[in-house]
């Protein structure tokens, strides 16, 4: 369905509403998110779809312009008591939120406020990152997406390549020959980027980055990256690196991955899947491309990857009337319809099997610009999850995570040796997750 | 003879410095006993509880090395911001002093560069020096890699410092203007008539007169370099690469907001407010008091 039927529908629904029934009382309530630009306006949209489709609630979406922003914006109104109802809330502060005890798990929102939603229809993969070690879902899955490798076919082509690389060790060929080939910028990398080039290669790796499951088994739980498989690829980085044939991009250089490889200037670049729309919004005239499931290390087998992007929190201390909105909300975020158009303008994935199922029969992955999206969901499920690939439940993860991109920079750009630039990292990191044990000395993980 | 003024209403006062006692209390001292407590506690970053540890976070900033980094490169940038916006300044000053052709003109424009948000100019200066596309990255297309402070640590901070010693200059500029023009004309003349030079005359008449600016500037350079980095770090460099441009108050920052650890932030904001308060006591002891020369 497009968009254009879906508004029209929408203010047809409106405009009954409006004509049928009384003005009543509506009820406001807040809605933050992380997201700006582009995806900023689709949130606006469908904020606005769902204003129209319905005449008790009034959503207020306001962006906060980037994820860590919001959660700051978020704790600190939480604390002066002028929170919003929902807010958006990504991977890496999952259990930030989860020892807080500033929310309502999703689950039982939706019962008291006779909503039945089928949970186990959700992918295994998303629902358990946001779920409790006992399996229950906490949070709304909203926006899901997870690491690609994308891929300049005629670039491929000119070096004599058929299909797509699936092993580390053939991009690496494949790099070395477009260097040959003229090619200025075989592989863009953005040591940002620790997400797609850290904790998704641990994952379909099927390596522990903290022991204990990656925290889910308690707060004690030990980083582990510097004894791992981790090692050699980040060895690996900087050979390519020395070699020429990573580039570094981002947007400390002036141009970032995703642009580099939309202008043609680069060849490959690894990134979320929600950027399939941007690539194919951005690409100059003639640029084929493809995008692929990450490569593996010879000689692995392949696990599922990890669920990226952010889920949305209930915060408490809100009115009953507001809580119940915010259930409208979640089961209107729920139904085929929307996950459906959620998913064909912005990229990230369906995040329900039927949801998926449905987009499937009706053909939606065949065709261009949509084909190659459904690569992601066969990532995402590849197996099912295991202790490794689960998710990543540690504390305070965003200042891990940007541990892991000063160890790249530092092994990349200032030669740091990698065993020990590895090991400090797993130092530092075990300094937050123990001053994070410290600070909840007393709680429990759900 | 000292005249002093006798209020006989002992309300009266308090009245009258009520309205700057309340902003200072609700600005300044609420706050600062806010991070004083959470720098001795372990304090959850949602509310819901903290617990007391005493010197605690206080003994884990000065274990980690990573600290006593980010201390010398402070140090390091306050001294050369300073000592290059300050010359820079003085220069500017000297020759806008001497009533050379176009001289009202510039008194105005030197002083535009103070008037920009650091965000604003570390925006503007992010393009300037991006080594792919900007005008400084330009010298890469002459010498390739040359210019790269996005993988080189040494020109990141030393970009930082430029553009901060510049926004700067528009500060000092006045004041030393300020001070160049109290200097009675008679003095320079007779230098000149003894037949100084220009740049004799400046080092040997006009640095050793304006001695009191010139320190007063001192510090308050010191001061704003160490606390005042953070918009041109943010919208610059974010502390990278590799953590070679996160200097004291970004670490606040990057831990507190970033980091969710609050406590640890409060402590060390503590010790930076230390800092600034030692160095403001050295303004007003030692240089107020002993550098006179009227």
């Amino acid at each position: 369905m497009t968009r254009n039927t879906l508004l029209g529908a929408a203010s047809t629904i409106a405009v009954i509403a409006l004509t049928a029934s009384p003005v009543m009382a509506q009820t406001k309530f807040e809605f933050w998110y992380g997201l700006s630009g582009d995806l900023s306006d689709r949130i606006q949209d469908m904020c606005k779809t769902f204003n129209e489709s319905q005449a008790d609630y009034e959503i207020v979406c306001i962006s906060q312009n980037d994820y860590d922003t919001n959660l700051q914006n978020t704790i600190a109104a939480f604390r002066a008591n002028k929170q919003p109802t929902v807010t958006q809330i990504f991977d890496a502060g999952t259990l930030d939120l989860m020892l807080s005890e500033a929310y309502l798990p999703i689950g039982q929102l939706m019962t008291d406020n006779g909503f039945d939603i089928d949970w186990s229809n959700y992918f295994s993969g998303i629902a358990s990152y946001y779920s409790t070690s006992k399996g229950e879902l906490l949070s709304m899955p909203f926006n899901s997406s997870t690491a690609m490798i994308y891929y300049n076919t005629d670039a491929l082509a000119k070096v004599g390549f058929d299909g797509l690389p699936t092993t580390w060790t053939e991009v690496e060929d494949i790099a070395r020959k477009m260097k040959a080939a003229g090619y200025e910028c075989p592989v863009a990398f953005d040591p940002a980027g620790a997400w797609q080039w850290f904790e998704q290669f641990s994952a379909i790796h099927n390596q522990p980055i903290a022991t204990k499951g990656n925290g889910f088994g308690g707060l004690d739980a030990e980083m582990v990256v510097s004894k791992g498989l981790f090692v050699d690829q980040l060895t690996w980085f900087k050979a390519m690196y020395d070699e020429g044939l990573f580039v570094h991009k981002g947007k400390d250089v002036g141009e970032g991955d995703l642009d580099s490889f939309a202008n043609g200037n680069c060849q490959i670049f690894s990134g979320s899947i929600a950027s399939h729309g941007s690539v194919t919004a951005k690409a100059i005239d003639g640029l084929n491309w493809d995008v692929a499931m990450l490569p593996m290390l010879e000689g692995h087998e392949r696990t599922n990857s990890l669920v990226g992007g952010a889920s949305l929190w209930t915060l408490k201390g809100k009115s009953e009337e507001e809580y119940k909105g915010a259930a409208a909300f979640y089961n209107f975020l729920a139904t085929p319809e929307q996950t459906e158009w959620w998913s064909t303008v912005t990229g990230y994935i369906p995040v329900t099997n039927t949801g998926f199922e449905a987009m499937t029969e009706k053909g939606f992955y065949k065709e261009a610009p949509y084909n190659g999206r459904e690569k992601a969901i066969e990532s995402l499920t590849f197996t099912p999850p295991t202790d490794n690939t689960r998710g990543i439940r540690l504390g305070n993860y965003a200042s891990i995570r940007a541990e892991m991109v000063k160890t790249m920079q530092d092994v990349m750009f200032n030669n740091a040796p990698v065993q020990a630039a590895l090991e400090s990292f797993d130092a530092k990191g075990n300094d937050i997750l123990r001053r994070f044990q410290a600070t909840y000395k007393d709680a429990v993980l759900p | 003879m000292e005249r002093r003024a006798f209020f006989n209403n002992g309300s009266l006062p308090w009245l009258l410095i009520g309205p700057q006692l309340l902003l200072v209390m609700v600005f300044f001292y609420w706050p600062t006993t806010q991070a004083l407590y959470w720098a001795f506690t372990l304090e959850q970053p949602w509310g819901g509880g903290n617990s007391w540890v005493g010197w605690e976070n206080f003994l884990n900033i000065f274990r980690d090395s990573d600290y006593w980094s980010t201390v010398i490169r402070s140090a390091f940038y306050a001294s050369c911001t300073t000592v290059l916006s300050m010359a820079m300044a003085l220069t500017l000053a000297v020759f806008v002093d001497r009533s050379l052709k176009g001289t009202r003109l510039f008194q105005s424009v030197f002083v535009w560069p103070y008037a920009i948000a650091a965000p604003a100019a570390g925006v503007a200066f992010r393009f300037i020096f991006a080594p792919e596309a900007g005008l400084v990255g330009a010298i890469n297309d002459v010498f390739p890699g040359i210019w790269n402070p996005a993988i080189n640590g040494f020109q990141a901070l030393a970009m930082i410092i430029v553009c901060h010693s510049w926004l700067g200059i528009g500060y000092n500029f006045i004041f030393f203007l300020a001070a160049l023009q109290m200097i009675p004309r008679s003095i320079s003349e007779a230098g000149a008539m003894d037949g100084a030079r220009p740049f004799t005359r400046m080092i040997d008449l006009q640095l050793p007169l304006i001695a009191p600016t010139a320190f007063f500037l001192l510090i308050i350079n010191l001061i704003s370099s160490f606390t005042d980095s953070f918009g041109l770090i943010d919208t610059m460099t974010e502390g990278g690469p590799f953590g070679s441009t996160e200097v004291m108050v970004y670490k606040i920052y990057f831990d507190g907001f970033k980091g969710l650890d609050y406590s640890g932030a409060a402590a060390q904001s503590i010790v930076l407010m230390l800092l600034v308060i030692s160095l403001t006591f050295v303004q007003f002891k030692w240089v107020e008091k002993r550098i006179h020369y009227t």
